[in-house]
């Protein structure tokens, strides 16, 4: 008995929660008109988020593009197929890996960073000192960010994306020898521009989520330092979670 | 703490990189001959069954694609598929009596249209109809025309007894 | 919310600047700019206040004093509107703080300037912007005027060598005299200290208290300092409340406290270890405790 009304409880919360979300998300969205007044402020957030990730999300999607070459040529040659090589890895980074991939990278990297900037914001006062002033924080310091996190995961999808493939080739034909003009031939009779947009597509909506969710964790933690630890964790921890629903969702309807 | 210029060049930098990057993609990764550039001209042509043809797909003559599958409809007063084809004008001697056939590339590929030239002297126009057509092979259909062909051998093999007796 | 529209190009409203007198009032004719009626608020299931009456008077330094957990940093967000009470009357100027939206609560706080316990610099700013952050967001003052502004301000409380310095750099004192600075940039009518003295050194302290002092009555504006630093605020108060239980246990100059008749009053103001508020913490019997340990 005591556990379902534990159980009771926890869904409370959660639908509680998933509310304040969501009430949240709308207070950012109508200060985004007046935070696109101030361009400094959203360049700032942008390279906050986007131009510095961009070291880890080129090494990562390098390398995956090369696993993915790897991994792909063991199991095509068994049917004399590597020529397809091209065309898979193309269809599997622009669908899923690419935006997925960045999308986790992205939640760990410029995710926890935000997270644990506006966390200790509210945790040394900032930002009450903020609406002490008549400034409206969510103006101020939260759409901003959550901007320069909607531009700049795309982007960051799209060029993890682009290094991927030159990931795949670097190691299918330079290393492994398949033949260069099939690879690519192969790639453009499979891919479509639609494919394209997908990524991008995913890529932007998987930018507003993980945004999302980063900024409302910073926002709403507990001022002390275990808070802004658990907003931090907590952040990564949904962001993966609520990628890869969506992705889910994503895929399912346009397949 | 970066000055703004630094940063504001950074940044201008990365969205020039994606911009780049999603240049890149969509030129050089994907499907461009999709839909037919430059001038074309169309022509039709009816089958009872057009299998798993989509819009798009390839048209092609000894192999080499001449233009793509414009649209697929059901003309309701014969009960036939109406397939629309667009050509590239720079493929204007197709003889009028070519036929087109609903072929798969390779083992498990998507289905194209295959066309094979006549003997005609006249040639394909915009407008045209083809009218030799193969319809796509249909799996349940094969299996009908075995199942029948074993019937029919077996039918043969106990006729030449009864008429000897 | 209404970001500019409160001053207009280069106009400023103007202040009273005349040293000693109280300021002249604009409206309503109470000599208190803050009535807090009949208030109670409860956080949770812990009721913090109940029935609570306290004014603020115009143009003095006011201290709301008590011991720990009474309570004190809750008083001030009920003032300034961050909370509201579950019953009862706050009156700022007249005007109902709990009943505003926000948009009006932010035009009211334009004249409330408050000094948090810590400070609460913008840490990714240095000293000059944050004493112009408020200038900047509220006002379209020119850069000229607002680097005067800025200057004038730091050089109130001391800190004009120190524009360039970022927070991290400041030592306690200096931020919290960074954010007096800040707080009276756009001349509002109260300033709210929250806990100003804690954790500073005398000197320091005696800065602040010159600093308390100087800008109340130089510039004719209304003062309201939670402290529990009874020294200090013997120098400061003009009036004094001593805050304890959810009520008013005392109010009063600061005399009238210290000779006070209640006993909480007495231990607070001089310090007792024990008293109505016990030096143990509720505990089960201590032999019954100890014996228990040992079967």
């Amino acid at each position: 008995m005591n556990l379902l009304r534990e159980l009771t409880e926890n869904l409370r919360e959660l639908i509680a929660t998933v509310g304040s979300v969501f009430i949240f998300f709308g207070r950012v969205l109508g200060q985004v008109p007046r935070a696109l007044l101030r361009p400094s402020l959203i360049i700032k957030q942008v390279y906050n988020a986007g131009a510095l990730s961009l070291v880890i999300i080129m090494t990562c999607g390098l390398f995956v593009g090369m696993v993915m070459a790897l991994q792909g040529y063991d199991v095509l040659q068994r049917f004399g197929s590597e020529d397809a090589l091209g065309s898979g890895a193309a269809l599997a980074l622009l669908r899923e890996l690419g935006p997925v991939v960045t999308a986790l990278l992205f939640a760990g990297r410029a995710g926890t960073a935000l997270a644990s900037e506006i966390g200790l914001m509210r945790a040394t006062d900032q930002l009450t000192a903020m609406e002490m002033m008549a400034v409206d924080p969510i103006r101020r310091v939260v759409a901003p960010r959550f901007l320069g996190g909607v531009i700049a995961m795309p982007l960051l999808a799209i060029i993890f994306i682009a290094i991927g493939i030159f990931g795949v080739q670097l190691v299918g034909v330079q290393q492994l020898g398949v033949d260069a003009n099939s690879f690519w031939s192969q790639m453009r009779s499979s891919v479509e521009p639609q494919d394209v947009m997908d990524g991008v597509l995913k890529g932007f909506v998987f930018g507003v989520a993980c945004s999302l969710v980063a900024v409302f964790e910073g926002f709403t933690a507990v001022p002390t330092a275990e808070g802004v630890g658990r907003a931090t964790t907590r952040t990564v921890v949904i962001s993966a979670v609520m990628t890869l629903i969506l992705d889910y969702m994503i895929t399912a309807a346009r397949l | 703490m970066r000055s703004m210029r630094t940063i504001e060049i950074s940044t201008g930098l990365f969205v020039l990189l994606g911009f780049a990057a999603l240049f890149f993609l969509v030129t050089q990764i994907t499907n461009r001959e999709l839909s037919v550039d430059g001038s074309s001209y169309a022509v039709d042509a009816k089958f009872e069954n057009i299998g798993g043809l989509k819009v798009g797909a390839a048209v092609s003559m000894a192999g080499v694609t001449i233009g793509r599958v414009e649209s697929i409809t059901l003309d309701q007063s014969i009960y036939k598929a109406v397939v629309q084809l667009r050509i590239k004008s720079a493929y204007s001697r197709i003889p009028k009596d070519s036929d087109a056939s609903i072929m798969t590339s390779g083992l498990l590929g998507s289905q194209y249209v295959g066309l094979t030239a006549g003997g005609a002297e006249d040639f394909l126009k915009s407008g045209d109809h083809i009218e030799l057509v193969q319809d796509a092979l249909v799996l349940e259909n094969l299996i009908n025309q075995l199942a029948a062909s074993f019937a029919g051998r077996k039918d043969d093999s106990a006729k030449p007894e009864e008429t000897a007796k | 919310m209404r970001t500019k529209d409160r001053r207009v190009q280069g106009e400023r409203r103007p202040a009273s600047h005349t040293a000693g007198a109280p300021p002249t009032a604009r409206e309503a004719p109470t000599d208190n700019l803050v009535e807090i009626r009949d208030v109670s608020y409860s956080a949770g299931h812990r009721e913090i206040f109940s029935g609570l009456n306290l004014t603020i008077p115009r143009g003095r330094i006011t201290a709301i004093m008590g011991p720990s957990g009474t309570g004190k940093t809750t008083l001030l967000r009920l003032m300034t509107g961050q909370i509201k009470p579950t019953n009862g009357v706050i009156l700022f100027d007249g005007v109902d703080v709990s009943n505003l939206s926000r948009r009006e609560l932010y035009d009211l706080r334009l004249r409330m300037g408050m000094l948090f316990q810590n400070g609460a610099l913008l840490t990714d700013m240095s000293v000059f912007e944050n004493v112009a952050f408020p200038l900047r967001e509220h006002t379209d003052l020119p850069e000229s005027l607002i680097r005067n502004i800025v200057l004038t301000k730091l050089q109130a409380v001391g800190l004009r060598g120190a524009a360039q310095l970022m927070p991290p750099e400041l030592s306690g004192g200096m931020a919290r005299r960074v954010a007096l600075a800040r707080s009276m940039a756009t001349d509002p009518e109260m300033l709210i200290y929250d806990e100003p003295f804690a954790g500073l050194d005398p000197i320091s302290m005696g800065m602040i208290v010159r600093l308390v002092r100087q800008m109340n009555y130089a510039l004719g504006i209304t003062s309201v300092v939670v402290s529990h630093d009874v020294e200090e605020m013997a120098i400061l108060a003009d009036t004094s409340y001593l805050l304890a239980g959810g009520k008013v246990v005392a109010a009063g100059t600061f005399l009238e406290l210290k000779d006070h008749a209640s006993e909480i009053v007495n231990q607070f103001m001089n310090g007792l270890a024990d008293g109505p508020v016990p030096f143990h913490y509720p505990a089960p019997d201590y032999y019954e405790e100890l014996l228990a340990g040992t079967e």
